[in-house]
Parts: structure tokens; sequence; C-alpha cells
């Protein structure tokens, strides 16, 4: 500042510090490279080195294995994907609506508080697991009129489950919003729900992103436990093919293929973050 | 002039002899700390009055409970001769005639400045978005701030952000206007910018209601000034006696302090 650009000329002590900064780097840099060979030499060798290294290598790194299993299992993952996209949707819509009426005020209202209340203490203390087979194993056992298929049963409970969760996030986030905000737009003569609507939420939706995407995360994984009602998704297909010769290999390519399909889901979250923890310090100095 | 487009003259006070707000025995306690302690306190058309006291001595409190933030333990509250201190009145309705400023702006920081002033217009009074913007632009620019209307918040320095704020509570056209201690969060050379705002409200008639820390500033603006203590109004009058000869031992000793700190 002040000096003008044309005129300006860094100083010795400047350059110096600059050139030692620079010395640094490249030293940081050829160290980081160092010590990670030297890890990746010390895993190979301890896991190859392993006296049941060959037997495990057949059984669960077989390539003709891998090559046989890769269609049909990739074929399941579909199944996985489209699970994946209308439980994440009815989750949200869920988890909001939810997250909204445990706030709600007003005596009217404790009945759908208490229930609200009551879901998310069920549906976050229930293991998934136990959720799936009561609803695609039980629900048919009504002998209902009409009972839906035990895909879609399934992904009820993912809803269900996943819902409590995201509600406890939304809540999280209506709650982070201070009160001052609530004064603001209530002395403006918004009522309550407008308050909710246009000040609230859109700032609540904000902070907890995050927080969300990593529950989204977490979903996209565990749309695969659905392989236990019988759909045939990508796990299921793995043990389909598993079964004929009792080699484990298509386990392994089913957890590639959900490792690769939630990279770019993670590499947004990590966005996210970094820009909510940016704009977050960018608020600080206001 | 009449540039910030009050129709000042429209509503017409009802039945209270000119009182915009009447204030009677007012009663407000947070636990076992009694706030507001049998205040009573008229507010008359085109008045704008300053409330000066120390922290805690109930200013804020006292404004909050004007706008039905807070609910009072007992007394009543009359905005144009109606009983707003009943349960049964809508505040929602309440607020829209009474605006308030905070001392820390609480601007909405996910919206512009623009959609910042036009949400009340839009949402409670159902404003097309045109009509809205076109209300807040004259507004925005009578405050030199028409550059500033697609910004948001935090890209405004603290004068403005405080100006953004008036307008937004402006712009509801309001009966009564209410400020708390409006340039306190603000560094010393932004203080100016602000309290011209308000002197040019003034100048247009409008009803005010102040709680502030600057006494140059209650001097100037203030028809009458008054000195709260624990709850109460201890003293009051024109800002000349208030400031240039106060009857009270409390209001010189405290007017001494300010002195002492270089406030006034």
């Amino acid at each position: 500042m002040g000096t003008a650009l044309e005129t300006y000329r860094p100083s010795d002590i400047q350059l110096g510090r600059v050139a030692y900064r620079r010395r640094q780097t490249v030293r940081s840099i050829a160290i980081a490279a160092g010590s990670t060979v030297v890890l990746g030499v010390v895993l190979v060798v301890a896991v190859t080195g392993a006296p049941g290294w060959d037997l495990v290598r057949q059984d669960f790194l077989d390539p003709t294995e891998a090559r046989e299993s890769f269609v049909p299992i990739l074929e399941g993952l579909w199944l996985n994907i489209q699970l994946l996209f209308f439980c994440a949707i009815a989750s949200l819509l869920l988890g909001l609506l939810i997250a909204v009426l445990r706030t709600l005020r007003g005596p009217v209202f404790f009945p759908v508080r208490a229930l609200a209340t009551a879901y998310t203490y069920v549906f976050r203390g229930t293991p998934l697991l136990i959720v799936l087979y009561v609803l695609a194993f039980g629900m048919p056992g009504l002998r209902l009129t009409f009972t839906p298929s035990v895909l879609v049963l399934g992904g009820i409970g993912l809803t269900l489950t996943y819902g409590g969760y995201i509600a406890e996030v939304f809540r999280a986030g209506i709650e982070s919003v201070h009160p001052s905000q609530r004064a603001a737009a209530r002395s403006l003569g918004l009522t309550y729900r407008q308050t909710m609507r246009h000040v609230v939420l859109p700032q609540a939706v904000r902070r907890v992103a995050p927080a969300l995407l990593n529950d989204l995360v977490a979903l996209q994984k565990d749309v695969g436990l659905i392989s236990v009602a019988g759909p045939i998704d990508a796990i299921r297909a793995a043990q389909i093919a598993q079964q004929h010769n009792f080699n484990y290999t298509p386990y392994i390519v089913a957890g590639a293929l959900f490792v690769l399909l939630a990279i770019p889901t993670i590499l947004v979250t990590d966005y996210v973050t970094l820009r909510a923890a940016r704009r977050q310090s960018a608020e600080g100095t206001t | 002039m009449s540039g910030y487009g009050m129709e000042l003259d429209d509503v017409e006070a009802e039945g209270t002899g000119g009182a915009v707000l009447s204030c009677q025995r007012m009663r407000k306690v947070f636990g076992s700390l009694v706030v507001l302690d049998d205040l009573s306190l008229d507010v008359a058309e085109h008045e704008v009055i300053a409330l000066i006291g120390a922290s805690g001595s109930g200013k804020s409190t006292l404004l909050r409970c004007v706008n039905l933030l807070e609910t009072i333990d007992d007394g009543t509250i009359t905005l144009d001769g109606r009983d707003i201190s009943d349960p049964r009145v809508d505040p929602d309705e309440v607020r829209q005639r009474i605006g308030i400023v905070f001392q820390a702006f609480n601007l909405f920081p996910h919206m512009t400045v623009m959609d910042n002033v036009t949400l009340a217009p839009r949402r409670v009074h159902k404003m097309s978005r045109g009509e809205a913007e076109e209300r807040a632009m004259a507004l925005l620019s009578r405050v030199g701030l028409a550059d500033k209307a697609r910004e948001y918040p935090d890209r405004l320095s603290g004068g403005q952000q405080q100006r953004v704020a008036i307008v937004r509570a402006l712009v509801n056209r309001p009966r009564l206007l209410l400020l708390d201690e409006v340039t306190s969060a603000l560094d010393p050379e932004l203080v100016g910018e602000v309290l011209t705002m308000i002197r040019d409200l003034k100048g247009d008639g409008m009803t005010m209601l102040l709680a502030t820390h600057e006494m140059g500033f209650a001097r100037q603006v203030a028809d009458r000034v008054c000195f709260l203590e624990r709850g109460r109004i201890l003293e009051q009058g024109p800002p000349a006696q208030v400031f240039g000869a106060p009857r009270e031992a409390r209001t010189q000793q405290f007017l001494q302090r300010i002195i002492e700190a270089g406030r006034l």
C-alpha cells in the first residue's frame, strides 16, 4: 500500500525471505515424497509377506472372478444409485419437515412436537438392519390388500432412518441462527411462518450443508444393506457370484465400485465445507 | 421536505390528545430483576424523545416492550389510542406500524440490501416486487446507498449497514420509529452519517423514541430527554434543562461520568 506499483522494488531482506521459503517448500515436498514411499514399501512387504497371503490373494483378488462378476455387479449398482436418488430426496424432505415440527411453538402443537421428537429418538436409536428386516419381512406378513414391493419397503426403511438423522442436523441449523435475526424479522411484521421461510431456514440450510452432504455419503453406502431384503443390488449380485465357487473377489469388486461412487459426493462435500468455512471467517470480520 | 415519502398526517391520532404512543405504569421483570418499574411515558405526534441512562437502566427493554418483542408484566401500552398490550392483539399487525432499529443492525446476511429492504413490503404487505423495489430505491437513493442495492450486507461498512437497517424499518411507513443505541456498534468516524440520517427524519416529522449514549446528539435532536435509572424515569425535560441544570443528584452524577469519559 502507498508505494506505487512501478516504483516498488522488494528489499534484499524480502528477497532473502522469499528464497528461503522456496527452499523450505522444496525440502517439504521431498520429505513428504520420501516418507510416503517408505510407508508404501513397508505396507506391501508386511501384507504380501504374511504367511496366508497366497491363499488370501486367491480368495479375494482373483482377476478372472473379478472380470466375470463385474457386469452383474455394475447392473446391481444401478439399482443402488436409483434407490440412493429417491431415498436422498425423501429423507431430506422428511428431515426438514420433522425439524420444523420439532421447533413449532404453542400448546396446540404439543402432540405434533411430541411425535416428531419420539420419531427422532426411535429411528436414530434402531439399527438400520433391524428397520429393514421389520419392514421388508414384517410388512408383507400383515397381508394388506396393497403391499409395496420389498424394494420400496427397503427404501422406506432407509428414508425413515436417515430422516431421523437429517432432522437433527436441520434442527441444529435452525437453532444456530441467532435470535436477533428472528427478532429483526418479527419486528418488520413477518409472521412466525414467514420468518422461518425467508430468514431462518435459508441461513440454517447453508450452515448445515456440509453435515447434510456427509449424511448423504453415509446413505450412499447404506443403500447396499437393501441386499438383505432380497433385491439384486450390487452387494446381492456379488453374493450370488461368490456362491458360484466360493471366491470372495466379487465383494471386493462391489466395495471398490461403492468407493468410486462415493468419491464425487465426498469431493463436493469437501468443497462445500471449505467454502462455508471461508464464508464464516469473512462474516466474522463484520 | 418529505423526501422519505412518509405520509405522516394520513393517520389521525384518536382520543389520546395527539399521543402516538402512551405507556402507562409499565412493569417488566426478568426473574427477580425489576427492569421496568411503574414507568409511564407519552410520545406525541412528531415528537423525538431520547432515553438516556446507564447500561441496564431499562432503555432497551422499554423499546423491546413497545414493539411487543417482550411481554410486559403490568401496565398498558397504547398506540394511536388502541391498547396493544392486550394479549388478543395480533403482534404482527402492531409491528407493521412500529419500526425498530437495533444496535447490531441485524440485517439478513443471506439477502442483498434490496431484498432486506423489500422483504416486509413484499411478504407482509403483499406488494409487487416492482412497486416494493421502487419504494426501496427511493429511500436508498435519499441516503446515498442506491449503488449498494445489489450488495450483500457483509460488503458494507457498519455505518452503511445501519443506514440500510433504518431504511428497512422506514419502508413500512411506520407511525413510530424505535432506535435502540443505533450508533453504539459503530466506529467513531461512521457515527456521523447515521446521526445525520436521523436528524433528517426529524425534519420530516417522524415520531421517534431513541435510546442513546450520544449525549451531544440527544441534546441536538431530542424534544425531550428522559433519564432512566433502575427502570424508572428519574428526570425528564427539554435537553437544555436536563443537560444544563439537572435537578436530580443521580442525573448529575451520570452526566458527570459522561463528561469525564469525553462523550459530552
